[in-house]
């Protein structure tokens, strides 16, 4: 009955189909992350009223929670992406992986440096070894040695595979960082939203986190479609559609 | 005015949190950007290959002769 859908994958996985897949959503990706992406600026930014502990310092929180989501989302794609590159060798899969560590990487550090920034005036400190702060530094250094790994092969498939593996290995920290403001002490408060059931944030501030959250889903997929486009092109470059596509194509 | 120096100065935390908006603005700008970079030069490169091949093809004979690197590629993948 769901025949379809293997043969719907398999067509898709073929480079030069997900090239023009993705080049057909990547304009509407961008157009979703800048639309939302403003709204919810304008939300936190103006509409949103000031937090009666911390002042207007909390309004962080917009970019903070939406970046740390993403760091530890994105490395669970590349998580996935990397066993199904390790256990059926699908080329597209090793691509999404390697390609999603930088926009990861990037992610995780606007995280820890908009957390530092929040974190002195609030707790009187840039950083403290306290386990959710550490546990993210440590996704940082996962995301670096996954991209260091991969570029540090000559043959750029081979490397993929030593990469993706590490980054299976490192998927482990994902759930530590999740739970460690529940596992250990920490100076980091808990989280305030909560999927499954009541969120401990008022309205007017919950909906621009939101907001900035599906923002930033969208900014992931444009610039992962923008990033494997480009990869798919180097990793085929001797074959006819990439011909096609150099030689018709004067402009990006 | 009085209401745009109120909203800058971000009941004093400006000094926290205006940077904080600039380091995700600018990691997240040079993340668009560099890929776009890295395909028109990736391009440029390809058209380059691309004429040096059908300057050298009459004489091959061969039109579907492979690069070397796609050659190295396609010869990893099989082994």
């Amino acid at each position: 009955m769901a025949n379809w859908i293997p043969l719907w994958l398999h067509r898709l996985s073929s480079p030069p189909t997900f090239y023009r897949f993705a080049g057909t959503l990547l304009p509407w990706a961008m157009t979703l992350t800048v639309l939302l992406g403003a709204i919810a600026l304008y939300g936190g930014l103006v509409l949103a009223p000031a937090d009666y502990q911390q002042g207007d310092a909390y309004r962080i929180i917009f970019i903070h929670v939406p970046s740390a989501w993403m760091s530890m989302f994105i490395y669970a794609v590349m998580g996935v992406a990397s066993f199904i590159a390790l256990v059926w060798r699908i080329k597209l899969a090793e691509v999404v992986a390697m390609e999603s560590a930088p926009i990861g990487a990037a992610f995780t550090f606007i995280t820890l440096v908009t957390g530092s920034l929040w974190g002195k005036p609030m707790w009187g400190t840039w950083w403290t070894w306290d386990a959710r702060l550490t546990s993210e530094l440590v996704l940082l250094f996962l995301f670096l040695g996954v991209i260091g790994l991969y570029r540090a092969f000559e043959d750029r498939r081979q490397g993929a595979r030593a990469a993706a593996f590490l980054a299976i290995i490192g998927i482990i920290n994902v759930p530590i960082v999740h739970f460690s403001v529940n596992w250990w002490n920490t100076l980091h408060q808990g989280s305030t939203v909560n999927v499954f059931g009541h969120s401990k944030m008022s309205w007017d501030m919950l909906w621009p986190l939101l907001t900035m959250t599906l923002a930033t889903k969208f900014y992931y997929a444009a610039s992962l479609f923008r990033r494997v486009r480009t990869d798919l092109l180097a990793l085929e470059g001797g074959k006819d559609w990439v011909r096609q596509i150099a030689q018709g194509e004067d402009t990006p | 005015m009085n209401a745009m120096q109120s909203f800058l100065a971000m009941g004093g935390y400006a000094a926290y949190v205006w940077p904080a908006y600039a380091v995700f603005f600018i990691v997240l700008i040079a993340d668009t950007i560099a890929p776009r970079l890295r395909r028109q030069r990736l391009l440029r490169e390809l058209r380059a290959r691309f004429a040096r091949q059908s300057t050298r093809q009459p004489r091959a004979g061969n039109g579907a002769s492979p690069t070397p690197s796609s050659a190295a590629i396609d010869g990893e993948r099989t082994s």
